[in-house]
Parts: structure tokens; sequence; C-alpha cells
């Protein structure tokens, strides 16, 4: 297990590059489904607002 | 999605093996490439994306151009990063400002720009013009980046994968690169769509607010 982790002594650089791929691709992704999930919640409460002023009038 | 990239990680971190000169350092590899690959992908995606949004005025072309720009962003810094972290142990500096890797940092800055280009107007459709129009300009950077590394003199290596006579990348070190790419790939996919579905419920909202203040007007 350690030898794995050690890389070849190359384990700065290797786990470097992976900590930062995985924390580019997962904040992006993590923050592009909060986004749509908030908005599409919004859209919605929208027009149902909409629809409940329409069926007052 | 998922699936594919704990396979790839499976692959690229343990049963790989290592290369005779890079060592353990061509683990990279299966990170940086893939990443690279779709930083272009992603570009490419923006310009045809915007080409049919010139031509044909389809309104879904530009919502998908102005998605992916974000997504293709991250791949780029991603590429860079990652192409550091190799080049300080293999090439022994971390940047060099040769044809492949300044062209690479060009398209990251061209992402950025396109995106600040969207945020500068407040019409979306002078916005959604101005924006395609600056994604066909800055293609010219596509050919550039595939290029550089033959028709400059690069510290860069060329091309082993994508090449005319075949991949000259031995196959266990090719089917970790190629499914890593591949979840890549979906992961470009399922963050599109739902950055598409964020911005026409965007869209939905804008609309019912303007709705909402011409009602007001009307019962003044």
């Amino acid at each position: 297990m350690n030898e794995f982790l050690a890389m070849g002594g190359y384990a700065a650089f290797i786990w470097a590059s992976y900590a930062a791929a995985a924390l580019g691709l997962a904040a992006l992704g993590v923050s592009s489904w909060r986004a749509m999930r908030s908005l599409e919640r919004q859209a919605d409460a929208a027009r149902a607002e909409r629809r409940a002023e329409r069926g007052r009038a | 999605m998922f699936a594919a990239f704990a396979t790839g990680l499976y692959y690229a971190l343990v049963a790989s093996p290592i290369d005779y000169l890079q060592r353990d350092t061509v683990r990279i590899m299966y990170v940086h490439v893939p990443a690279a690959w779709m930083a272009l992908g992603s570009y490419t995606t923006i310009a045809i994306a915007s080409l049919v949004s010139i031509v044909w005025r389809h309104p879904l072309a530009d919502v998908c151009a102005k998605a992916a720009a974000p997504i293709g962003a991250v791949f780029t810094a991603v590429c860079l990063v990652t192409g550091s972290l190799w080049g300080k142990p293999t090439w022994g500096t971390w940047w060099q400002w040769d044809a492949r890797m300044t062209s690479v940092l060009v398209l990251l800055f061209i992402y950025l720009g396109y995106m600040a280009l969207w945020s500068a107007f407040d019409d979306r459709q002078r916005a959604a013009r101005a924006a395609a129009i600056l994604a066909l300009v800055g293609a010219i950077n596509l050919p550039i980046i595939k290029f550089s590394v033959d028709w400059w003199n690069t510290l860069h290596q060329p091309a082993s994968v994508f090449r005319s006579g075949g991949p000259t990348i031995h196959p266990d070190m090719l089917t970790p690169l190629l499914i890593m790419a591949l979840a890549y790939m979906l992961f470009f996919v399922t963050t599109l769509l739902m950055r598409m579905r964020a911005e026409l419920a965007s869209q939905r909202l804008e609309i019912a607010a303007e709705r909402r203040a011409m009602a007001l007007e009307g019962v003044q």
C-alpha cells in the first residue's frame, strides 16, 4: 500500500495532478447541478404563481 | 460516467505499467491527455453551435454554446496544471513558452474572454451574436494547437494516438487512456445538459419577470 502511494518517488506530482483534475471537474459538476436545481425550482414556482393568479382573475 | 471514471482510474493508477523513461509519472498522462482532447472538443462544440446560431438562428444553439464554455475552460485549466506537474519531474521545468503550451494558454484566455463577452450585454440576442462571432474567430486556434507540435520545434512531444499510421502507444497504456477519455466525454455531456437546463430555466424566469412587470403596468 505504501509502495502504491509513493508512486516510485513521484507521489507529490502524480497525486497533485489527480487531485487537480478531480477538484476541477467535481467543483464544476456540483455547481452546475446546484444551479440547475435552484433555477428550475424558481422557474416552476413562478409558473405556478402565474397560474394561481390567472385562476383568481 | 462514474463507472467509466472508476474503471479508468483503476487501470491508470494500478493496472497499467510504468514507462521505462518516465517511470510512474506516465500516469499523469491519463488525466492530462483526455483534458487536452476535451478542451479542444468543448471548443469545437462551441464553434459548431455558433455556426448553427449564425446560419439557422436556432435558439438552442446559443444555449449550447454558452453552456459549453465553462466546461471547456475547466478542461483547459486541468490540462495546463497537470501538464506543468508532469513537466517538472520529466523536463525539469514547470513551464516553457513553446508553441503547444502557449497556444493552449491562448485557448484558456479565449474561453475566459468568450464567457466575459456573454455577461457584458444586457440583451441576450446581442450577446449571443457577439459571442458567436468571437467563437468562430477563435476557432483558428484549434488547428494551431493540434499541429503546433509538427509546425514548430516544440519541447512538447508530437501526437502518439491520433496520427497517420496509427497509434504508437502500447495497448497497455492506450486502453486506460481511452477509458479515461470516455469518462471525460461523458462528464462533458452530463454537465453540458445540466448547464443547458439551467440556462433555459433562467430564460423562463426572465420571461416570467417581464410578464409580471407588464401586468403591473396594466393594473395601473
